[in-house]
């Protein structure tokens, strides 16, 4: 599966169950939208741990990394290249 | 500890409604299992399920004046009644029995409704008057005894409990969906809102008068702060002074000298209570504490050090997540509101292991993180408006990691996204909510997870604003940590901590609690404390630390602070969950209650089963427990109301019947 369909999903099935999946746009802002807060990060560190086999070093876990579809697909890219 | 109901007849005279009366006091009979008792007179009924404490042979309810004008029922313990009881006796009241009810009618009697500023208790009461058939109902200044009330059909009713009034088949049960917004806002509705339409919370600090048909609310106290404060006076000699009063607050709840329980968290205020017990009066004393076995909550350790320290004789239940799920519907029957947290369920479990003991009264260290500054939620603030004077600074958010020290997410590594979460409200600066954005913000999330109609009908409803109608005068001179506190004590304390987490759990088995740190003058002498003696840079209750330093370990003194919580979602996913969970969450049972939106719950519920022992977000958490106990409320008191059989009147030890 395509790197943007799965974590797309991941978000919807995981932080967005009381919420329309529309309400997501690529590039929307995970915090600002309030999808994703300080605890919940970590549920989307394993995932991408454990879906794309690689490891996510502390320094890493910021939202330019993190915040938004668009910016997880592009350091997800970074990491497996 | 008592159950109080009763009606009164808005127009004209009725034969009293026997049955219901019965009913009413059955339904609360666990508030006072010892003895029940009526009065009726054709436009006044009353009932009383009492626990006797003090005054065992005289001091039986429904009770009159010498000249039986007037009738009393009462929950509760007013603290200063001796002294009550000479000043009314150089007046030239004579008393008939040793009880604190007769202080209470003699006071009624010689001040009228003035009588409540003198009272030093926690009580809720209801007094009739025959000669111009008024009725007046109280409660306390903090909102330790509950007490609730509606009007239908010409009749004004009341009750310890909500229960009581859905005796009467007449009156209408739903919820009220505004209710569930401010529950899901500030863990709490403002009063007189509840969680069921046209039911009535009596706030605290207030009684309602009933006259000639109307029906009027007055308040005869309320916390408050001053505009400045005593600078020049040293930390040491306000620490010196609160221990001599938190030592009086002490020997007051204990002066009837039966023997009591005290509550061990392991934190610093339980230690503080029991530790003063211990060393500054003759009563004996066991400690009672929750542990976990799931570790992450669990602090038996401190529990088990302090209660060796101190030499108790010490109980302990150790809570599994099962023993959450099972006891949580019962829980929720005496809730009577939807909870965000399973914390009052091990509370209902330990209150069970008190009774089995024997004990009828446990003191424990609620209030004190209202009146130092003890919660986590007044160091964000300090920290938010610290970082507000200076936005862009790199460094002053850096102080958020020295809150949550406890938690596995929180450190560095979450910086980025604690400094996201801790700094969205800074345009609301002004707000009288402030310091509670971080909380609205995550209790707000269950909202998401309403259905359409339930949407709409909130629309409009400015849920955020119910506790900003009528602040004090100077609150906007207010230091923040004051208006933090303010607000506080009106939300969370009088409506969560007090009552789901406090009474309710306790009462259901017919036990009571009593509160040192709430005494309202030691109150009032804390509200003088300058804020800077509370909350010391980021030391927490600097000045009750001070003050108990002598007494406690430094091991106590020192802890980092953990806030109280038990397992949330997780107790109700195991492999071995009961039935009920799912069936309360199935998309037929969330359709039959009309609140929530099925095909989002059930991916909710989804989510936490698939989780399953790993740790959930805040917001997830609450979400499940608030959508979980919504359900149960639903199902229980409005779907599948359970009948109250009518007890035999042989149970009744009084029955006055002066109706004709």
């Amino acid at each position: 599966m395509e790197s943007r369909t799965a974590i797309r999903e991941f978000i919807v099935d995981n932080f967005m169950m009381g919420r329309e999946a529309s309400d997501l746009t690529d590039g929307g802002s995970l915090l600002d939208l309030g999808i994703i807060d300080s605890t919940g990060v970590l549920e989307l560190v394993g995932f991408l741990e454990e879906t794309f086999s690689i490891t996510i070093e502390d320094s890493e876990l910021v939202p330019e990394n993190l915040d938004s579809i668009d910016n997880l697909v592009a350091y997800v890219a970074r990491k497996t290249e | 500890m008592c159950g109080i109901t009763g009606y009164l007849e808005l127009s004209e005279k009725k034969r009293p409604d026997y049955n219901l009366i019965g009913r009413m006091v059955q339904s609360i009979r666990h508030r006072g299992p010892d003895e029940f008792g009526a009065f009726f007179d054709g436009h006044c009924a009353f009932g009383h399920a009492r626990l006797s404490i003090i005054d065992l042979s005289s001091g039986q309810q429904p009770m009159t004046n010498n000249d039986r004008s007037l009738w009393i029922c009462y929950n509760g313990e007013i603290y200063n009644y001796l002294e009550l009881r000479k000043d009314l006796e150089k007046l030239g009241h004579r008393f008939k029995t040793q009880s604190d009810t007769e202080v209470i009618i003699h006071s009624f009697e010689q001040w009228g409704n003035d009588c409540l500023a003198r009272f030093n208790g926690q009580f809720a009461f209801a007094i009739y008057n025959r000669d111009d058939k008024t009725l007046m109902i109280a409660r306390d200044r903090l909102g330790i005894r509950p007490l609730f009330f509606t009007q239908i059909h010409d009749r004004f009713y009341f009750a310890s409990e909500i229960k009581a009034l859905f005796c009467d088949p007449t009156i209408p049960r739903k919820i009220d969906l505004k209710g569930l917004d401010e529950i899901f806002t500030w863990w709490t509705t403002a009063p007189p809102r509840t969680a069921f339409e046209n039911i009535s919370e009596l706030e605290a600090g207030c009684y309602v008068t009933i006259q000639n048909g109307s029906i009027r609310k007055h308040r005869y106290w309320s916390i408050d702060f001053p505009e400045t404060f005593d600078t020049k006076r040293s930390a040491e000699s306000f620490a010196e002074e609160l221990h001599e009063r938190l030592v009086n607050s002490v020997r007051l709840r204990l002066r009837a000298d039966v023997p009591v329980g005290a509550y061990l968290s392991g934190g610093l205020d339980s230690s503080a209570t029991t530790s003063l017990i211990k060393y500054h009066t003759d009563t004996k004393v066991e400690s009672f504490s929750v542990g976990f076995e799931d570790s992450a909550f669990d602090e038996t350790s401190y529990q088990q050090q302090m209660a060796d320290y101190l030499g108790t004789s010490h109980h302990a239940v150790k809570i599994t997540y099962n023993d959450i799920a099972d006891n949580f519907p019962e829980v929720i029957h005496h809730t009577e509101r939807p909870i965000l947290r399973t914390a009052p369920t091990p509370l209902f479990i330990l209150s069970r292991l008190v009774r089995k003991h024997n004990l009828k009264v446990v003191l424990t260290g609620e209030g004190s993180d209202e009146i130092f500054g003890g919660y986590d939620i007044f160091k964000e603030t300090l920290i938010r408006r610290f970082w507000a004077r200076q936005p862009e600074s790199k460094m002053r958010p850096l102080l958020l990691q020295r809150l949550y020290p406890t938690l596995p997410i929180s450190g560095a590594r979450a910086q980025a996204y604690l400094e996201r979460f801790y700094k969205s409200g800074f345009e609301e600066i002004d707000t009288y909510y402030f310091s509670h954005i971080p909380r609205i913000k995550t209790t707000t999330e269950v909202k998401n997870y309403f259905n359409r109609d339930t949407q709409n009908n909130i629309n409009g409803h400015d849920a955020i604003s119910v506790f900003g109608y009528d602040l004090p005068k100077h609150f906007n001179t207010w230091h923040h940590l004051l208006k933090a506190q303010y607000v506080e004590s009106r939300s969370l304390l009088s409506g969560y901590l007090l009552s789901s987490q406090g009474d309710r759990v306790a009462s259901a088995h017919s036990v009571e609690g009593r509160f040192p740190f709430l005494d309202h003058e030691l109150v009032e002498f804390a509200s003088s404390i300058p804020p800077l003696y509370k909350i010391h840079g980021l030391n927490e209750k600097y000045i009750l630390k001070k003050a108990m330093r002598k007494e406690l370990p430094e091991s106590i003194t020192n802890r980092v602070k953990q806030p109280y919580m038990a397992p949330d979602a997780n107790s109700f996913t195991q492999p071995d969950s009961p039935p009920y969970v799912s069936e309360a969450l199935s998309e037929q049972s969330i359709k039959e209650a009309g609140i929530f939106n099925p095909e989002y719950v059930n991916k909710l519920y989804s989510k936490c089963l698939r989780m399953g022992d790993r740790r959930l977000s805040f917001k997830d958490n609450m979400s499940f427990i608030g959508i979980l106990s919504t359900q149960l409320l639903s199902k229980q008191f409005i779907t599948s109301l359970q009948s109250v059989p009518t007890p035999e009147r042989s149970e009744f030890k009084v029955w006055v019947d002066i109706s004709d």
